[in-house]
C-alpha cells in the first residue's frame, strides 16, 4: 500500500493507515464488537435495570462492580459516549483518506477512452473468443457494429493494415460506484452531526382544546416553538370487537399571534411539519377533568336532528319531544365479565360509555348505558341517541422533532443506492472485435475484459459471437 | 380451501425434499435428485399459492389497500416469507449450476425455520395492522430484508461448504470451526425435533415458548441428569463430525464442485444480499421510522443489530481485497454474518427488547 517514493515520516505513516482497508476492517470489527455489548445493556436506563440484568449473567455478587466497570466506561449511554463517537470519527477519516488515496487513480481510469489494441495485447487478454465467417470484412463490419450496438456498445473502428477493429465500452462510470457509496455514507453521518448540532428532539403532551408554545426535552428542558401548536381533537379507532387500535388521530392547529394559520389531522404515519418543525403523533392518554363535554347526534322518532353538546349531568332534551337526558355516570371502557356484571376495564378510553338518564315530567322514565363503539345502544325508547364523542378528557402525545439534518440524510441515502447500484450490479466491460481478410472469408477475433462479473460477461462475449455466426450465415 | 393448507403442504414438501437432498448426497442415486427438486418445485409452487390466497385473506380482513395488505407483519408470516426466498434462490442456483448437492445444505436451513414455528406453537393467525405498521414502507423494508436474509443463508451453506472441501488438516483452526458449527447446527436442530415430539407444544408465543419450552427435553430439561446426558451427547456429536468430517469433504468432492466456485456462489449472493440489505433493511427501515415516530435512527437493539450484521458483511466484502485473506477466512466471515442475521432476525426479538413487532405474534 505504502508508496516507496515517500519519505516514512509520521504523517506519511498515519495518513497510510488511514487509507488501508485494514484499519476500515478493524473498525468495523470495534464497532461491531462494542455495540453488542451496547443492545445487552439498557441503555440510559435505570442502573438498577442494568443491576438486575447483569445478575442474572454473573450473579449477584458481581453485578454491582460489574455495572460500576460498564458504567465508568460509558457502556450504560455507549452510543453517546465520548470513544463511540470516536470510532465513528476514525471511520469516517478512514473513509474520507482512502477515497482521496484512490480515487485520481480511478478517475484517471474511467476519463481515459477506450483504444484499439495491438494484436499481441489483444491475444493476451482474458476472455477472447474466434471465428470465421464468410464475407469480407468490409460487409461484416456493416453489421458487427449494430450487433455491438444492440449489446450495449457504442463501437469506434480502426483501420490497421490488413485488419479492421472495432472497440466499445460501457459502464466505465461504474467504477467510482465504490466511491459514491463511500461518500454517501460520509453525507449520512455529516447529516446526523448536523441534526445533533441544530436540531432538537422533544415532547408534548397536549388536552384537547389546550394549546402551547413550548415543548420539554427528555431531560426537562423547554424548548420554545416560535409559534402555537392546539389540539382541537384526538381520537383513538379500534378493530371491531377488539382493543387492537387501528389509528390514532389528532387534529392540530397551528396559532401565530392568535391567528389560525395552518390545520391538519395528523396520524402515525402521517405528521405534521411546520417551519422545520414537525409533530408526530406518538401517543395518548386519559385525563377526565369536570369541563368535558359529552358530544351526542340525537334524532326523534319524528325524525328531529339535533348536535347536542353537554357536561356531565346538564339537561338535554330529545327534539320535538318533553324527554330530557343527563350523564350520571361514564366509564371510559366499559365491559362486562362473565356473570354480566359491568365494571370499568381500561384506565384509556378503549370503550367510552356514558350512562344517561331520561326523564319525562320529573320522573324518570329510563337510564341507558350508551357506547360509543356499538351503535346498537344508540337506540333509545324515543328515538336514538348517538354518542359520538367525548371532548376534553384525553391528551395528545406528541414528538416534536426539528432536524435541519435530515434532509441531508436523506440525499445520502439516496445517492447510496446509486453508489450500490453501479458497484454490485454493474461493471466496467470493454470489448474488441479484430476482422482480418482471408481467403473466402472473414477471420474474427473477438476479446474483452470486465472488473467484476467476468463469468456473465463472458457469456455475454459468447453471446455476441453466436449473433456474428448466425448473421453471417445468411 | 384457506392458506394454511397450502402452507402446510409446502412444510411437509421442504421437509422431505430436506431427508432426499441428504439420501441424494449420501447416495448419489441421480433418481434420488430428481425426485427431491420435484418435491421441493411442488412446495414451492404450494407455497407461492398459499402466500397470495393469505395476501388476499389479509386484504379481505384489514380493508386497507392491497399493498398494506402483505402478509409479512408477523414473526409466522416473516419466517414463512424468509424460507420462500430462501427455497426460489435455491432453486435457482441448482438450475443454473446444475448441481443438486447444495441442496443438502440449503433445505436443512429451511427444515429449521419450519421446526421452530411449529414447535414454538407461534400464532398462525392472521391480525389487523396496529398504526405504526401501516404504512407502503412495510411492503419493501420487510421483503427486501427477507430477500437478503435469504440470500445471506445461501451463502452460509455455500460459505460452510467451502470450508468442508478445502480443510484436510484436522488440527487446523478452519476444520475446528466448522466441523464445530456445523455440529452445533445439527445439534440444535435435533434438539428442536426432540422438543416436538416430547411437547407438541403450543406456547402462545415465541417468547414464552423460549422461556418455557425450547430444549426442555434436552438441554433446559428439569432433571439434571438428562440435561448432562444431552450436553454430552451434543458434545459427542460435534466430535463425531471432527473425527469423521474429512467423509463429508469426499462426499462434497465428489460431485465436482470446485472451491471457486463455492467462493464465487458465496461471493456473488452476498453481493447481491449486500445492496438489498443496506438499501431495504437499513436505508428504507430508517425512512420509515422517521416517517411514523420521527427518527430515523435511535440505536434501539434490532437496528443496532442489523447494523452488526451490516458491518459483518462489509467486512468480508473489503477482505476480499486484503493479501491472504481469501478463501478460509473470509467464508469463516461470511459464516459469523449469517449467525448475526439470524440474531439480528430472531435473537433482537426473543431474547432482546425493541420496537419491533416481530415476536410479539
Amino acid at each position: 500500500m505504502s508508496n516507496d517514493q515517500k519519505n516514512n515520516g509520521i504523517f506519511d505513516k498515519i495518513w497510510n493507515l488511514f487509507s488501508s482497508i485494514k484499519l476500515a476492517v478493524v473498525v468495523f470489527s470495534v464497532i461491531s464488537i462494542t455495540s453488542i455489548v451496547g443492545t445487552v445493556i439498557e441503555q440510559q436506563a435505570e442502573p438498577e435495570r442494568n443491576i438486575k440484568l447483569l445478575s442474572k449473567l454473573f450473579g449477584d455478587s458481581f453485578a454491582p462492580a460489574a455495572f460500576h466497570i460498564l458504567d465508568t466506561l460509558g457502556f450504560t449511554d455507549m452510543f453517546r459516549s465520548w470513544w463511540f463517537l470516536a470510532l465513528l470519527f476514525i471511520f469516517a477519516s478512514n473513509l474520507i483518506v482512502c477515497s482521496i488515496e484512490r480515487l485520481p487513480k480511478i478517475l484517471k481510469v474511467v476519463r481515459e477512452p477506450i483504444r484499439p489494441l495491438a494484436a499481441e495485447h489483444l491475444s493476451a487478454l482474458p476472455i477472447k473468443k474466434e471465428t470465421v465467417l464468410k464475407e469480407q470484412s468490409g460487409k461484416v463490419l456493416e453489421y458487427a457494429s449494430d450487433i455491438l450496438k444492440r449489446n450495449g456498445f457504442r463501437a469506434a473502428v480502426r483501420q490497421e493494415d490488413g485488419a479492421v477493429q472495432l472497440y466499445g465500452e460501457k459502464g466505465r462510470y461504474s467504477r467510482v460506484g465504490v466511491y459514491v457509496t463511500h461518500f454517501s455514507i460520509l453525507l449520512i453521518l455529516a447529516g446526523a452531526v448536523i441534526g445533533m448540532l441544530f436540531g432538537f428532539n422533544a415532547s408534548l403532551q397536549l388536552m384537547e382544546g389546550t394549546a402551547s408554545s413550548v415543548a420539554y426535552k427528555s431531560n426537562g428542558t423547554t424548548i420554545p416553538l416560535g409559534f402555537q401548536i392546539r389540539c382541537d381533537y384526538f381520537n383513538a379507532d379500534f378493530y371491531d370487537n377488539t382493543d387492537i387500535p387501528k389509528a390514532y388521530r389528532s387534529r392540530l392547529t397551528v396559532l401565530e399571534n392568535g391567528r389560525e394559520i395552518v390545520k391538519k389531522e395528523i396520524d402515525v404515519n402521517n405528521p405534521l411539519r411546520f417551519k422545520g418543525i414537525t409533530f408526530y403523533q406518538a401517543s395518548y392518554g386519559y385525563a377526565p377533568g369536570k369541563d368535558s363535554v359529552f358530544e351526542f347526534k340525537v334524532t326523534s322518532k319524528a325524525g328531529k336532528k339535533e348536535d347536542i353538546n353537554v357536561k356531565f349531568g346538564e339537561t338535554f332534551t330529545i327534539p320535538g319531544t318533553a324527554v330530557t337526558g343527563r350523564v350520571v355516570d361514564f366509564s371510559p371502557a366499559l365491559g362486562a365479565d362473565e356473570s354480566g356484571k359491568l365494571y370499568t376495564y381500561s384506565e384509556m378510553m378503549n370503550n367510552p360509555a356514558a350512562f344517561v338518564e331520561f326523564l319525562e315530567r320529573g320522573a324518570v322514565k329510563y337510564r341507558q348505558w350508551i357506547l360509543v363503539r356499538y351503535p346498537q345502544t344508540w337506540k333509545v325508547g324515543d328515538g336514538i341517541v348517538e354518542f359520538t364523542h367525548l371532548w376534553g378528557v384525553q391528551y395528545t402525545g406528541l414528538q416534536v422533532r426539528k432536524d435541519p439534518g435530515v434532509w441531508i440524510v436523506y440525499l445520502g441515502c439516496l445517492i447510496m443506492s446509486v453508489g450500490l447500484y453501479a458497484s454490485f450490479f454493474m461493471n466496467h466491460a470493454r470489448i474488441w472485435i479484430q476482422l482480418k481478410d482471408e481467403k473466402g472469408g472473414t477471420k474474427v477475433v473477438i476479446a474483452g475484459t470486465a472488473n467484476k462479473n467476468k463469468l456473465s460477461f463472458e457469456h455475454k462475449i459468447d453471446k455476441i459471437t453466436n449473433q456474428l455466426r448466425v448473421k453471417g450465415q445468411r | 380451501m384457506d392458506s394454511s393448507l397450502f402452507f402446510g403442504i409446502a412444510s411437509i414438501a421442504y421437509i422431505l425434499a430436506m431427508v432426499a437432498y441428504i439420501v441424494y448426497l449420501a447416495f448419489r442415486k441421480s433418481t434420488v435428485g430428481v425426485i427431491a427438486t420435484t418435491i421441493t418445485t411442488v412446495g414451492f409452487v404450494s407455497h407461492t399459492i398459499a402466500f397470495i390466497m393469505r395476501w388476499k385473506e389479509f386484504y379481505e380482513i384489514g380493508r386497507m389497500g392491497i399493498l398494506r395488505a402483505i402478509p409479512l407483519t408477523n414473526l409466522y408470516e416473516s419466517l414463512i416469507f424468509f424460507v420462500w426466498c430462501l427455497i426460489l434462490g435455491y432453486l435457482i442456483i441448482e438450475w443454473k449450476y446444475k448441481n443438486r448437492s447444495f441442496g443438502a445444505f440449503i433445505t436443512p436451513i429451511a427444515g429449521m425455520a419450519l421446526a421452530f414455528i411449529d414447535i414454538s406453537g407461534m400464532d398462525k393467525n392472521i391480525h389487523p395492522l396496529i398504526p405504526a405498521l401501516q404504512s407502503n414502507w412495510l411492503l419493501a423494508h420487510v421483503t427486501m430484508s427477507f430477500t437478503a436474509y435469504a440470500t445471506f443463508a445461501i451463502s452460509f451453506a455455500t460459505a460452510l461448504m467451502y470450508l468442508v472441501v478445502t480443510s484436510e488438516n484436522k488440527k487446523g483452526a478452519p476444520y475446528l470451526f466448522w466441523t464445530i458449527t456445523l455440529g452445533i447446527f445439527v445439534s440444535v436442530l435435533v434438539a428442536m425435533g426432540i422438543d416436538f415430539f416430547v411437547f407438541r407444544v403450543a406456547a402462545g408465543s415465541p417468547e414464552s415458548f423460549i422461556k418455557s419450552y425450547l430444549f426442555k427435553a434436552t438441554f433446559r430439561n428439569s432433571s439434571a441428569a438428562v440435561s448432562v446426558v444431552s450436553y454430552a451427547a451434543a458434545v459427542a456429536f460435534i466430535y463425531i463430525v471432527w473425527k469423521y468430517g474429512l467423509v463429508l469433504r469426499n462426499v462434497i468432492t465428489s460431485f465436482s464442485i470446485s472451491p471457486s466456485l463455492l467462493d464465487d456462489l458465496t461471493y456473488k449472493c452476498i453481493a447481491v444480499g449486500f445492496p438489498i440489505f443496506t438499501l431495504g433493511g437499513l436505508v428504507f427501515g430508517a425512512i420509515w421510522a422517521d416517517q411514523a415516530w420521527g427518527r430515523y435512527w435511535t440505536w434501539d437493539p434490532k437496528e443496532t443489530w442489523s447494523l452488526i450484521t451490516w458491518f459483518v458483511y462489509a467486512f468480508y466484502l473489503h477482505a476480499r481485497f486484503l493479501r491472504g485473506w481469501r478463501g478460509t477466512k473470509i467464508s469463516v466471515l461470511a459464516v459469523i454474518g449469517f449467525v448475526c442475521t439470524v440474531f439480528t432476525y430472531l435473537g433482537v426479538n426473543l431474547l432482546l427488547s425493541g420496537l419491533h413487532s416481530y415476536g410479539g405474534g
